[in-house]
C-alpha cells in the first residue's frame, strides 16, 4: 500500500499524516505541489491539514491553482482514492472534487481541541472499520471549519450516504462547534472515492497523546 | 485599466463576521445600524483598453479564483 501525501506551501500535517501511514506499514511519498503527475502506484492520496498558502484570499482557494492539483483531479476521475484532511478538505471543497464550502467558524474563534464524532454511513472504505453510530474522539484544529451547503446538495448528500461523521459529545448526542449544516465533520462524493474531513485522524494515533480512535478510520484504507 | 471587485457571502449565507461588527457597534451606541456585512474588494490594475473586454476577463478570473460563488456573489467595476 503506497500513500502519497501533497505538500504545499504552508502545509503542515504532511509528516504527521506520513508517520500515521507508517505507522500501519504504509509506504509513504511526500508531493511537492509543482509536481504534476501524481506517481504511478499510490493507493491514495492525501491532502494534508494546514495553512497551504497561509490561507490568503480564502482557505484552500491558492492551493487548488496549483500543478499537481490538475493531476489529482484526473486521478480522482479515474477512481483513485483521494482523503482531504482539515486544510485539504477545504482545498477539495475548492476544487469541486466534493460539494459545499468551508466558512469561518460561526463562533469566529479558532478551535483546537478533542471532539467526539458520530459515524453516520461506513458503507466505503475509509469508515468501514468503524460502526454506524460509533462515536470517535479525534482532534480538530480550524478557523474555517464551517461547512456550508445549500438544501439541494444536503438532500443529495443524505439520499447517497455521503454524510460520513458529525460533531457530537461523548454520548454521541449532536454538539456542533462550528456551526456546519447539520453538525456534518466529513463527507464523500457521490462514487465514495473522495473523502473530507475537517478533523484530524493522523493525530489520533496513540492512546497515550489522548486517542488512537484516528487508527480505525486510516486503516480502512488498507487493503480496500 | 482597473478592476475593483467586491466580494460578499451570499443572501441566505449566515455572515458571523458581519453580525460580530452589527453586535459591537450596536453594543457601542451606534443604534441605527440596521444590519452588516462584511466582504473583501480586489483591486486589479490591467494592460487592457477596452473596458468590455477587461470585465469579461475579470468575471472570468471570479469564477475561477476570486471568488467562491458557492457561498460568494460578486461585483466587478471598471474605472478607466
Amino acid at each position: 500500500m503506497k500513500v502519497g501525501i501533497i505538500q504545499f506551501p504552508g502545509t503542515n500535517c504532511e509528516y504527521d499524516t506520513q508517520h500515521a501511514f507508517a505507522s500501519l506499514g504504509c509506504e509513504t511519498e511526500i508531493l511537492w505541489h509543482k509536481n504534476d503527475t501524481i506517481p504511478s502506484g499510490c493507493d491514495l492520496v492525501v491532502v494534508a491539514g494546514g495553512f497551504s498558502y497561509g490561507d490568503y484570499l480564502r482557505s484552500g482557494a491558492i492551493a487548488k491553482m496549483s500543478p499537481i492539483m490538475k493531476a489529482l483531479k484526473v486521478y480522482a476521475n479515474n477512481g483513485g482514492k483521494v482523503l482531504g484532511i482539515c486544510n485539504g478538505f477545504q482545498v477539495l471543497t475548492e476544487t469541486g472534487l466534493l460539494p459545499g464550502a468551508l466558512k469561518r467558524n460561526e463562533g469566529l474563534h479558532f478551535i483546537s481541541r478533542h471532539h467526539h464524532l458520530k459515524v453516520i454511513n461506513n458503507d466505503n472504505d475509509f469508515l468501514r472499520h468503524c460502526s454506524i453510530d460509533q462515536v470517535l474522539n479525534i482532534p480538530i484544529a480550524h478557523h474555517d471549519g464551517n461547512f456550508y451547503i445549500d438544501e439541494k446538495g444536503l438532500k443529495e448528500l443524505y439520499t447517497h450516504n455521503q454524510v460520513l461523521l458529525k460533531y457530537t459529545d461523548a454520548s454521541g448526542k449532536i454538539d456542533n462547534p462550528n456551526g456546519s449544516v447539520d453538525s456534518i465533520a466529513g463527507i464523500c462524493n457521490k462514487t465514495k472515492n473522495v473523502f473530507g474531513l475537517m478533523p484530524h485522524p493522523e493525530r489520533a494515533m496513540e492512546a497515550l497523546l489522548g486517542s488512537d480512535d484516528g487508527k480505525a478510520m486510516l486503516e480502512g484504507f488498507i487493503n480496500a | 485599466m482597473k478592476a475593483i471587485v467586491n466580494v460578499f457571502l451570499k443572501n441566505g449565507v449566515l455572515d458571523s463576521q458581519g453580525k460580530a461588527v452589527h453586535h459591537a457597534l450596536a453594543s457601542h451606541g451606534f443604534e441605527s445600524v440596521n444590519d452588516v456585512r462584511v466582504g473583501k474588494q480586489i483591486i486589479i490594475e490591467m494592460n487592457e483598453s477596452d473596458a468590455a473586454t477587461a470585465k469579461e476577463k475579470v468575471a472570468h478570473m471570479c469564477e475561477e479564483l476570486l471568488a467562491n460563488t458557492v457561498i460568494e456573489d460578486y461585483e466587478i467595476e471598471i474605472q478607466a
